[in-house]
């Protein structure tokens, strides 16, 4: 797993490239926990090159999903795999969370 | 082929379960998501046993047989840890995970949702977990 952030204005754009299972999730875990995070009202995570998730990837989003949204931050997902959005339905997450189809969505999501 | 896999307990191990399943089930060619859900489904299992049953001991090992019958793709996983507690086990409320800030307790779930049927089993000091999923 590979996480890289880029920063635009009051927007972190979080680009997760390759697997996120019990063994990477942690890494993804500390971005998320990282305090200076919380100086950002916008979180879009771009997804297309994330080709697998489980319930400890699904853990990591649904542990911060309170803290950013009481700090009124938004989080936003884009550019999902259809198996990977499969995985988050199963569990009803896509009507919890904000999943968009690509980054002019979630940017204008993001503004609404 | 090759239809079973022994790794021990470290958790980096479970990619190598995953492309052995990926691997496995070419054969059926499966669609996308149907492949990605098996796939996820004994990911589950296998990443309780390496840490909660085996608390990620690398002198332990699981144990991964899968096979056909009929219309039934069997997935059988083993090991010698502690057995999983069906009788104490509860559905998830996502809604109340998510205000909790909680981050484990959905993956059983997710098995549950995927897969056909889904057995535990201890016998003496072994435990078998056998999942079943019907394809076409």
């Amino acid at each position: 797993m590979k996480i890289t952030q880029e920063i635009k204005d009051n927007t972190i754009v979080m680009t997760l490239d390759g697997e996120l299972d019990a063994s990477s999730s942690v890494i993804l875990d500390e971005e998320l926990s990282d305090p200076k995070i919380m100086e950002y009202t916008k979180i879009l995570v771009d997804c297309e090159n994330l080709n697998y998730i489980s319930s400890a990837g699904l853990g990591v989003f649904i542990s911060h999903l309170q803290r950013f949204e009481d700090a009124q931050i938004k989080l936003i997902f884009y550019n999902m795999q259809d198996k990977v959005r499969n995985v988050f339905e199963i569990l009803g997450l896509d009507l919890l969370m904000t999943i968009v189809s690509d980054y002019e969505e979630a940017r204008t999501v993001s503004n609404e | 082929m090759n239809n079973s896999i022994r790794v021990n307990c470290t958790k980096k191990n479970l990619k190598l379960i995953r492309d052995f399943v990926v691997e496995y089930l070419q054969t059926y060619a499966l669609s996308d998501i149907m492949t990605n859900q098996i796939v996820l489904a004994v990911d589950e299992i296998c990443a309780n046993l390496i840490i909660h049953a085996n608390h990620e001991n690398p002198d332990k090992f699981i144990h991964l047989a899968i096979k056909k019958q009929k219309e039934m793709l069997v997935f059988e996983i083993s090991d010698n840890g502690l057995a999983f507690q069906r009788s104490k086990y509860k559905e998830p409320n996502i809604e109340e995970n998510i205000r909790m800030g909680k981050k484990g307790g959905v993956g059983i779930a997710l098995v549950n949702r995927i897969m056909d049927k889904v057995e535990f089993e201890t016998n003496d000091t072994q435990n078998v977990c056998v999942l079943y999923k019907k394809i076409k």
